[in-house]
């Protein structure tokens, strides 16, 4: 069974990842997909920024414009920021926590494939008759007339893969709280673990109302309801609220992980504990309920009225509280510690006052009044820019840096790196920094051109050679990727010299079932009480070696995916929408339609029952064969990583 | 665990729901679950709210008649009774009387099926005055929220039918165990929603 | 995994007490059962009497909540303390009520036309 002694052929290889249940696997598939549609958002972005390069451009079509500016948006927060944060949670979570794999493997896998599958579907409309336009909030009062199938394939494809992050965000949390190794108890875990359980806790709250509005506007669009219609007593508020109950606290899941993440990096190269580990945690918790009591704060210029523009204007200024104590355990964690400035540890460093620029921003838009001159305006871009670009996507280069080694048995180039972060972050700055201004001085966002001589093209021609700045950044990065393939081997645990958790004890590459023995966890920061013990080994273990229990792979995930992938072109095609019947989308005969819509499902139904009658029961890796495993692995490790 | 483990009455644990680390996986799992379907049915409930009795300019349908309070009555007896028997499923499953879970969990197939079809009939029946599911927003709200409480009702009919098929013939085991008891309460919460469903469409609604 | 299963044979006279104390456990669902039928039919019954609507409003929707956390504690086991990680279940349950409410609160108040 030993992953590392035998090679397989190209087939069997591809089976493997189709039927893995294998947490490291999953994450390699996670941040490959993820990697993918960031590339693809990152390109449309930088199309659009060159239409808007100069004024009156004719660079491309307002249409075009609008899909491109909808695509970036979706793809970026859906497609691109969520994989890639799957990828990392699903990477090192059980690690952190000394588990041999997630609490449902099959559900990791089937959360993978329903979001892959998801976002293929959405991206087949630019084939298909054109992307959604509506914006990625897709505002009812929009998408409802806009003609062809763009907005149905936004909904069709966010409903499927909205389904795959919520089953792995709810498989999270009960990996989390069932699955942890003896002795790390909560107020152990590894601050990733905890933002990571946070954060899937937002997921399994706020992704059901977006999963109800996707639907409400699938049976609007696509079957004839009235939910949106205001001459049917529909209410296209309605939508707003759906929508935004879920957009902003995934605001919160996507910037809580990324919290975590350089709450694992500093540390370890200030080399110093974690100041205020139990605010820190205080302040996930707090901040993960808060996100809830805020939606409203996107709608002040709705007309909701004072009162709820007040209540929610404070609520959303409280946040900037756990938000402001976090920042200061940063800057406090790095104070006077022994700092070794390498490549994620600058990322660290940068994410700090450009993260703090977002949140002020925020703060300002927050005060309701002020949000009426701000609303729709590129302040906002900038604004939100600052938080996903300087929070988020920081947060991921840099732990791409990080945890490489674990991942992938590699190291990414140092000196490579140092030049991307630099091309990077200051291609950041000069894009966004400039549309604050650009949005106080009147620009409204979302336009594909402008006048001339409204002393807006400077600032435009500046923010688009950023832009430009961060793309070569980004292909950088790849190329960093690519030539890590060919980079000799890491071959050893804690590849940085200053690991604190439970993930830098193990040795690379990973046997496929983690820790050959349960770990025993005596403190927080496991692996430095060991180091500072001088145990050799890393860790103490909770039981003797003996036979090891791991998961069956299964294709039926992938069965089930596809079912719902052709339910999907069913629901499209649908002769009784409106825009079929006003014969502004092509459309199939209702059997047809029909037929697709049942066998899908039925595809999916099947798969369902296949696995409720099989008994499943995993197998077991006997005593024998982990010493055989082990060895292999050592003996591996000794040849240089080479077969 | 080992499938061909065979218990006895005396040496079947207390909680065998919970008494493999898969059990405990699945408890947590489904509870965590219905937290997440709570919000679900919130936002479907909310839009209700949202959009009762809203309509096309002179709508002739108002909650108010549109409603029939023996036949919701009668729905809410049939589930109430359903959870009964789903209760007394669970209680021999305690005493390893797995003819016992699996009559009772026929039972509560069947007291199911018994709600499934009077809702049917009641669909039917609006559609019929022209009540249908594009009439109005009141309309597809209505439909959209109900319709959500029964579709829920079809898969917990699906899931325990499937159940009963696939154990009959392997008798209680560690391994099944737990799928009887999560579908156990997988259909309480399917009664938990009801309850706010008679509550906030049915009774508020007559009450106008 | 496997090997953190345990199984202990019950002496005859735990096996006779686990029974009796099920069957007084059982004993004490279906009067909660009856409880719950009862309340049923006092919220049927008030609304088809033909009160006040302002008066039964509150008064039906108490009555839910009730059933409510019967089902919730007693069928569901919700009081269980013995269950695994019931305290956190209880958490996130709770959790996703209040986060409901807030939805209730907000699509009856600051929606309209």
């Amino acid at each position: 069974m030993s992953s590392v002694a035998q090679k397989k052929g190209f087939g069997a290889q591809v089976w493997d990842f189709l039927t893995t249940v294998d947490h490291k696997k999953i994450a390699i598939l996670y941040l490959a997909s993820g990697t993918l549609f960031f590339a693809i958002a990152g390109f449309e972005a930088i199309l659009m920024r060159i239409q808007l390069m100069v004024p009156n451009n004719d660079f491309m079509s307002a249409g075009l414009f609008n899909e491109l500016l909808t695509m970036h948006g979706t793809t970026m927060l859906f497609l691109a920021a969520t994989p890639i944060i799957f990828g990392f949670m699903n990477a090192i979570v059980p690690l952190q926590i000394g588990a041999r794999d997630v609490a449902f493997p099959f559900l990791n896998s089937l959360g993978f494939w329903m979001f892959f599958f998801g976002a293929v579907f959405l991206h087949l409309s630019f084939f298909l008759g054109g992307a959604p336009d509506a914006g990625w909030t897709s505002y009812a009062s929009l998408s409802l007339y806009s003609p062809g199938h763009g907005i149905d394939f936004y909904v069709l494809g966010l409903q499927i893969s909205g389904a795959g992050t919520l089953i792995s965000g709810l498989n999270f949390i009960v990996t989390i709280i069932t699955m942890r190794a003896p002795g790390m108890t909560y107020m152990r875990m590894p601050l990733f673990t905890w933002t990571t359980l946070v954060s899937s806790s937002l997921i399994l709250f706020a992704f059901p109302p977006l999963t109800v509005g996707l639907f409400l506007m699938l049976v609007d669009r696509m079957f004839g309801a009235n939910f949106f219609d205001h001459t049917m007593g529909g209410n296209t508020i309605v939508w707003e609220h759906l929508f935004w109950i879920f957009g902003h606290p995934e605001v919160y899941i996507l910037v809580l992980p990324a919290f975590g993440l350089f709450s694992e990096i500093i540390p370890v190269f200030a080399r110093k504990r974690l100041f205020g580990y139990s605010s820190m945690v205080f302040a996930t918790i707090l901040i993960g309920f808060l996100g809830f009591m805020v939606w409203a704060h996107h709608m002040f210029t709705t007309g909701m009225g004072a009162t709820a523009n007040a209540i929610f204007a404070v609520a959303t200024m409280a946040i900037a509280v756990p938000t402001g104590m976090k920042v200061f355990n940063w800057i406090l964690t790095i104070w006077g510690g022994s700092i070794k400035v390498t490549v994620p540890m600058l990322y660290a460093l940068a994410f700090i006052p450009s993260f703090v620029a977002g949140g002020v921003t925020g703060v300002m838009q927050a005060t309701a009044p002020l949000d009426y001159q701000l609303h729709d305006s590129y302040f906002i871009v900038a604004h939100f820019h600052y938080v996903i670009v300087g929070g988020i996507v920081t947060a991921l280069f840099g732990s791409a840096h990080f945890y490489w080694p674990i991942i992938f048995n590699r190291a990414l180039s140092e000196k490579l790196g140092v030049l991307t972060f630099w091309v990077f972050f200051i291609g950041f700055h000069l894009t966004f920094f400039l549309q604050h201004f650009l949005g106080l001085m009147g620009m409204p966002r979302r336009v594909f051109t402008y006048m001339a001589d409204q002393g807006w093209d400077a600032f435009n021609m500046i923010s688009t050679i950023g832009a430009i700045m961060m793309g070569v950044g980004v292909v950088l990065l790849v190329i960093n990727v690519l030539l890590s393939i060919k980079s000799p081997p890491v071959n050893r645990r804690d590849y940085w010299g200053d690991g604190r958790s439970l993930e830098w004890a193990l040795e690379t590459p990973l046997p496929f079932y983690n820790f050959k023995q349960t770990p025993l966890v005596r403190g927080f920061d496991p692996y430095w009480i060991e180091k500072e013990e001088g145990n050799e080994e890393g860790m103490v273990y909770a039981e003797p070696l003996g036979d090891i229990h791991m998961p069956n792979n299964s294709i039926i995930p992938l069965g089930m995916t596809i079912g719902t992938f052709i339910a999907a072109f069913g629901a499209l095609y649908s002769p009784w929408g409106d825009q079929a019947i006003a014969g502004t989308a092509d459309s199939l005969s209702k059997a047809g339609s029909l037929t697709l819509l049942i066998g899908g499902l039925g595809i999916t139904v099947a798969c369902m029952i296949i696995r409720s009658v099989k008994d499943d029961l995993g197998y077991h890796v006997t005593k024998a064969e982990v010493e055989q495993t082990e060895r292999a692995l050592a003996e591996f490790r000794a040849k240089g990583g080479k077969r | 665990m080992d499938i061909n483990q065979k218990f006895t009455p005396q040496n079947w644990p207390k909680h065998a729901e919970t008494a493999t680390q898969e059990g405990k996986n699945k408890f947590v799992g489904l509870w965590i679950f219905l937290a997440s379907d709570t919000v679900l049915f919130a936002s479907v409930f909310a839009t209700y709210l949202a959009l009762k009795d809203q309509g096309p300019v002179g709508m002739e349908f108002a909650a108010k008649d549109l409603y029939e309070l023996p036949l919701a009555f009668a729905m809410t007896m049939l589930l109430l009774f359903s959870s009964l028997t789903s209760v007394y499923a669970m209680y021999h499953m305690k005493n390893y009387n797995f003819k016992g879970v699996q009559t009772w969990m026929a039972v509560t197939v069947l007291l199911g099926f018994g709600f499934l079809c009077l809702e049917i009939y009641e669909f039917n029946h609006y559609v019929h005055i022209g009540f249908g599911y594009t009439q109005s927003a009141y309309s597809s709200a209505f439909f959209t929220l109900v319709g959500t409480h029964g579709l829920h009702v079809v898969i917990g009919l699906v899931w325990i039918s499937a159940l009963i098929i696939r154990n009959a013939k392997r008798g209680l085991n560690l391994y099944n165990a737990p799928k009887y008891f999560m579908a156990s309460l997988y259909w309480h919460f399917i009664d938990v929603v009801w309850v706010f469903i008679f509550t906030v469409v049915y009774l508020m609604g007559v009450l106008g | 995994m496997a090997h953190d299963t345990s199984f202990e044979t019950r002496s005859h006279v735990q096996h006779e007490y686990d029974r009796e104390q099920n069957a007084k456990y059982m004993k004490n669902q279906v009067t909660q059962f009856a409880i719950m039928i009862f309340l049923t039919l006092v919220a049927f019954a008030m609304t088809a009497a033909g009160y006040a609507p302002n008066f039964i409003r509150p008064l039906v929707l108490l009555l839910a909540g009730v059933q409510v956390v019967q089902q919730l504690y007693s069928f569901m086991h919700m009081e269980d303390k013995t269950a695994p990680h019931i305290g956190i279940v209880q958490f996130f349950i709770w959790s996703g009520a209040l986060i409901a409410f807030t939805f209730f609160v907000a699509f009856t108040t600051i929606i309209w036309w």
